[in-house]
């Protein structure tokens, strides 16, 4: 774990991001913190809904102002909080220092453009490289995500691609500038299974070629245990429970991941009855009082209707945010 | 992309014959001899008559005098004659130079200020001046070309001629080269602007909401760029065939500004057959402007190929 | 499971929860409707100006088919007391002139729209739902017609049968409603295409239903909202056709009165007495506008997706 003095390459303290819509004000993000130092990967898990993609998307400047709303907070980059920042100085850390890969890859290409053309439009626009120079590079970065004859498709257009090859294409783009932080939000949800693992395996790889933090932003338990190092679990807006990855799988210290553990199907257990977390995600229009979770939690009781459970530290490197956490580790150890 | 133009130009037979012999129709369905009715008060000579007959197969059936029409267009280029012997491609020459001037700049017109508007509007989406620009296209909807020729032609032509003593729109003719166009052509764009105006604003709102204009942003390009490369070129596929489209519209509406501004455009042509029951001028005019609006849309359907990529392979 | 749910199903949940009871796609239009300014205010001028179709003497005392009530030494005459408009060229008063040319352009414009819905409408739905072959020969049909500047084959159809008998409003419907009626034919056709190709058309069929249950109960009700709209809209633009056409001459003629033909018989004196051209192309205007607003108001409020 770092030290207190070194600067964590992000940190996000206290983050609060609100949509406002004609049906009321949606609170996304209610006070997520994290940080993530050089070279790590982050896994940040969640339901569609808990507010992992708006986060990444404030940490990326890309929320759509209106209707959202960053109104609370820091995002620290290298000790920078980008929230002070011009639109200008932000815009120059988008692809130098920050880079972002999306869910479905076709409707995130531009379908008007060549690939060829969406790749080397980084080294024009941010390195001011002739068009051929930039296009060489293209080609370059096609044959680092391995898609094979790449000097041949350079000139083809998104649809012409599949959506692994598709997804090589934004990962390439991604990586052209070497950022120091890559976020991916949700990579390989759009793909076949067999497809999903080369892509995070080619990720893992390229993080480790380049050194470059990854946050991986998934709601499938099963495609983190591999890359992460750490795992932020997310529900309601707000961070339930961070711990490092084997710690978590081990003995979750959360309610909410608990259930998410037991409902993963595992061979060893076949046969039995597969366990479901009762009710529903709640609505971010009408979050439950208290924690969040209380109205599915097996756990609950009278305070967790009304008080707000803070992260509560668990040993050195965990944090939860439940009440009861150490009913649910004991629980998990039996 | 070759296969996909002679597939789409072999479509357009059946509609060119379709529609002239449509208007073929309409045209002479009339009862009465119109070679009787040539000379006034004088009756021509029975002659004449028979060799006026003999030349526009008079005394066939309507689709037999429709065969030997279209046949001459197609294979002679040849539009025949008015009852007087006046070959109505002369005719249309060189009327048609005239609707194809107001034509062209009331398309300029229409793209630069309908474009214009429609992307300010888009880039404002629900301020105080997108809802103003929709509520001047809604009423520019409204008001009919008939009201704004007038109202124009009396502010700007007469009223502004008296206040500054400048002429700066002629209110009629043809006389100062195209100078005189200009009013007109505004007049004959104007609903054209109104519904280009809407369709870029739509079409440039929603390419905004696309995620490539997201992933755009996070690539790390300026707005300006943003907008201009990744999202117009985009918003404006739809934009350009809708007035590759319009020229055909915009040359039927041209008739009624003809009228307004006294322009010897086709529509004059037209008006002068319509009352001189000269069919092959009637026939021969909106022949022309069918032919115009297929060729325009076979243009529209290239240029759909060359912008959308999507589309080229299938 | 009605149309009636399935329509609100499609309409999106949102509207679902809003007042906690059900309705239809119709009943969310309109609640939605009556808090839009756009739609009461042509409601109100639509209102206003069928009144004075029907009954056009509520607004003025004056009858403009009575010779008497001209007087030709007054040609021209600028507002006075009692004739609030001033005269025309003729010394008519121009304000009875302009309420009892409503009627025409009504009376035009609703037979119109009402004619080529109906026919453009029902070829439309046989066109989708009865055979490729239908559709095939009815569409090519349709490109024809489009191929045709409107208002010009309007133009020759009127002044073709202009010495005939026919009674020339009904000329003049007969005229746009042949160039008008692809349209509500395209429209229709694609709705019903859209509506057939969704999840519980499939379903009806799936359990069962007959082609005349799945039309009647399930793809009529869906597809009538898009030709609704574009007919309501329409009818503004045929307003204005009926205005150009009588400008032309083939359209309403004398003793007759039309706005279009006014604007004609003033058009002479109009840059020195403007009144009796500014008048009836203001009435047409607002008329046209009217229309224009009430469709794309129906047409936003049907359509959830839009907002």
């Amino acid at each position: 774990m770092r030290t207190a003095t070194e600067t964590p390459l992000l940190a996000v303290d206290d983050l609060h991001v609100e949509f406002r819509t004609r049906a009321g004000v949606v609170k996304a993000v209610n006070g997520v913190s994290y940080s993530l130092n050089a070279g790590e990967t982050l896994a940040v898990l969640g339901e569609s809904g808990s507010g992992k993609s708006v986060t990444a998307q404030a940490v990326m400047g890309i929320l759509d102002t209106p209707p959202a709303a960053v109104t609370g907070g820091q995002i620290r980059f290298k000790g920078t909080d980008l929230l002070q920042l011009s639109e200008e100085a932000r815009t120059r850390i988008r692809g130098e220092g920050i880079a972002m890969i999306f869910q479905d890859a076709l409707s995130a290409l531009n379908p008007v453009f060549t690939v060829g053309w969406q790749i080397s439009e980084m080294f024009r626009v941010h390195r001011g490289m002739s068009k051929r120079d930039a296009m060489k590079k293209a080609v370059e970065l096609m044959d680092r995500v391995r898609i094979p004859a790449a000097r041949e498709r350079v000139n083809d257009y998104p649809h012409q691609f599949s959506g692994g090859m598709r997804q090589r294409i934004m990962i390439a783009m991604a990586i052209a500038l070497d950022p120091e932080l890559l976020i991916a939000d949700e990579p390989t949800t759009a793909l076949d299974v067999t497809v999903q693992a080369q892509i995070m395996e080619l990720l893992a790889e390229l993080r480790r070629e380049s050194g470059m933090a990854l946050i991986l932003i998934t709601h499938d338990l099963g495609v983190v245990a591999d890359v992460a190092d750490r795992i932020a679990v997310m529900y309601g807006g707000r961070i339930v429970e961070h711990a490092p990855v084997h710690d978590l799988y081990r003995s979750p210290a959360h309610p909410y991941t608990r259930g998410l553990l037991e409902s993963i199907p595992r061979v060893d257990l076949k046969g039995r009855e597969l366990h479901a977390i009762a009710g529903m995600p709640p609505s971010p229009l009408d979050l439950p009082g208290g924690c969040a979770f209380h109205p599915r939690c097996p756990y609950r009781r009278a305070a967790c209707a009304s008080d707000v459970p803070p992260l509560y530290q668990v040993g050195w490197t965990r944090g939860s945010a439940c009440h009861y956490w150490r009913e649910v580790l004991d629980a998990g150890r039996r | 992309m070759g296969r996909y133009a002679i597939r789409r130009l072999l479509q357009a037979v059946p509609v060119l014959l379709g529609s002239t012999l449509l208007i073929f129709l309409i045209v002479f369905a009339l009862p009465g001899d119109p070679i009787v009715s040539l000379g006034g008060d004088r009756r021509p000579s029975p002659s004449v008559v028979e060799v006026l007959t003999e030349q526009y197969h008079l005394d066939e059936p309507l689709l037999v005098q429709y065969w030997h029409y279209i046949g001459g267009v197609l294979f002679r280029a040849d539009l025949g004659s008015t009852y007087q012997g006046v070959p109505v491609a002369d005719l249309l020459a060189s009327t048609f130079q005239v609707t194809l001037r107001l034509t062209l700049m009331a398309l300029a017109i229409e793209a630069v200020v309908g474009v214009g508007l429609g992307v300010w509007a888009a880039l404002r989406r629900g301020k105080a001046v997108d809802t103003m620009i929709l509520a001047a296209t809604l009423v520019l909807v409204s008001v009919p070309t008939l009201v704004t020729g007038f109202v124009l032609q009396l502010v700007l032509g007469v009223k502004l001629k008296q206040w500054t003593g400048l002429d700066v729109f002629p209110v009629s003719g043809v006389g100062d080269g195209l100078r005189g166009y200009i009013l007109p052509a505004f007049v004959l764009a104007g609903l054209s602007i109104a519904y280009l105006a809407r369709l870029a604003r739509t079409s440039l709102a929603e390419v905004l909401r696309a995620d490539y204009i997201r992933t755009a942003v996070a690539k790390g390009m300026p707005r300006g760029r943003v907008i201009t490369r990744h999202a117009l070129r985009n918003a404006l596929i739809p934009v350009v065939t809708y007035l590759g489209a319009d020229v055909g519209t915009l040359m039927g509406g041209a008739v009624i500004t003809e009228g307004i501004f006294n322009l010897p455009g086709l529509g004059n042509l037209l008006f002068r057959g319509v009352y001189e029951r000269q069919q092959p001028v009637v026939v021969g005019v909106v022949t022309l402007l069918v032919l115009v609006y297929i060729v325009c849309n076979l243009i529209v359907d290239m240029l759909y190929a060359v912008l959308d990529p999507r589309i080229r392979y299938e | 499971m009605s149309s009636g749910t399935l329509a609100r199903r499609r309409a999106g949940g949102r509207h679902k929860k809003r007042r906690g009871r059900p309705a239809g796609l119709w009943a969310d239009a309109w609640h939605d409707l009556r808090r839009r300014p756009m739609f009461v205010a042509s409601v109100i001028l639509i209102g206003v100006l069928l009144l004075m179709a029907a009954w056009p003497s509520l607004f003025t005392s004056i009858d403009p088919f009575d010779a008497r009530t001209c007087e030709l030494r007054l040609a021209r005459q600028t507002p006075t007391p009692g004739h609030p408009f001033g005269r025309d060229n003729q010394g008519c008063d121009l304000f009875a002139r302009t309420v009892y040319g409503a009627r025409n352009s009504i009376v035009i414009g609703m037979l119109t729209t009402l004619a080529t819905a109906v026919i453009g409408g029902l070829l439309g739905l046989l066109a989708a739902f009865h055979s490729r072959w239908a559709d095939a020969v009815l569409s090519r049909v349709t490109e024809i017609f489009f191929a045709i500047p409107a208002i010009l084959g309007a133009l020759l159809i009127a002044s073709t049968f202009r010495d005939s008998e026919v009674d020339s409003i009904l000329l003049v419907v007969f005229a746009l409603t042949i160039l008008g009626w692809p349209m509500a034919f395209r429209i229709m056709r694609a709705a019903v295409i859209t509506a057939m190709s969704q999840d519980f058309v499939t379903a009806a069929r799936a359990l069962g239903a007959g082609p005349w249950r799945i039309m009647t109960r399930h793809l009529l009700p869906n597809a009538l909202a898009p030709v609704i709209v574009i007919s309501t809209i329409n009818l503004g633009g045929f307003i204005a056709a009926e205005a150009a056409l009588s400008f032309l001459g083939v359209g309403v003629r004398s003793p007759d009165i039309s706005w279009g033909l006014m604007i004609a018989e003033a058009r002479d004196r109009f840059q020195y007495a403007p009144l009796p051209l500014v008048f009836p192309a203001l009435f047409l205007s607002v008329t046209v506008l009217a229309f224009i607003m009430l469709g794309d108001a129906v047409r936003d409020a049907l359509d959830p997706k839009l907002r």
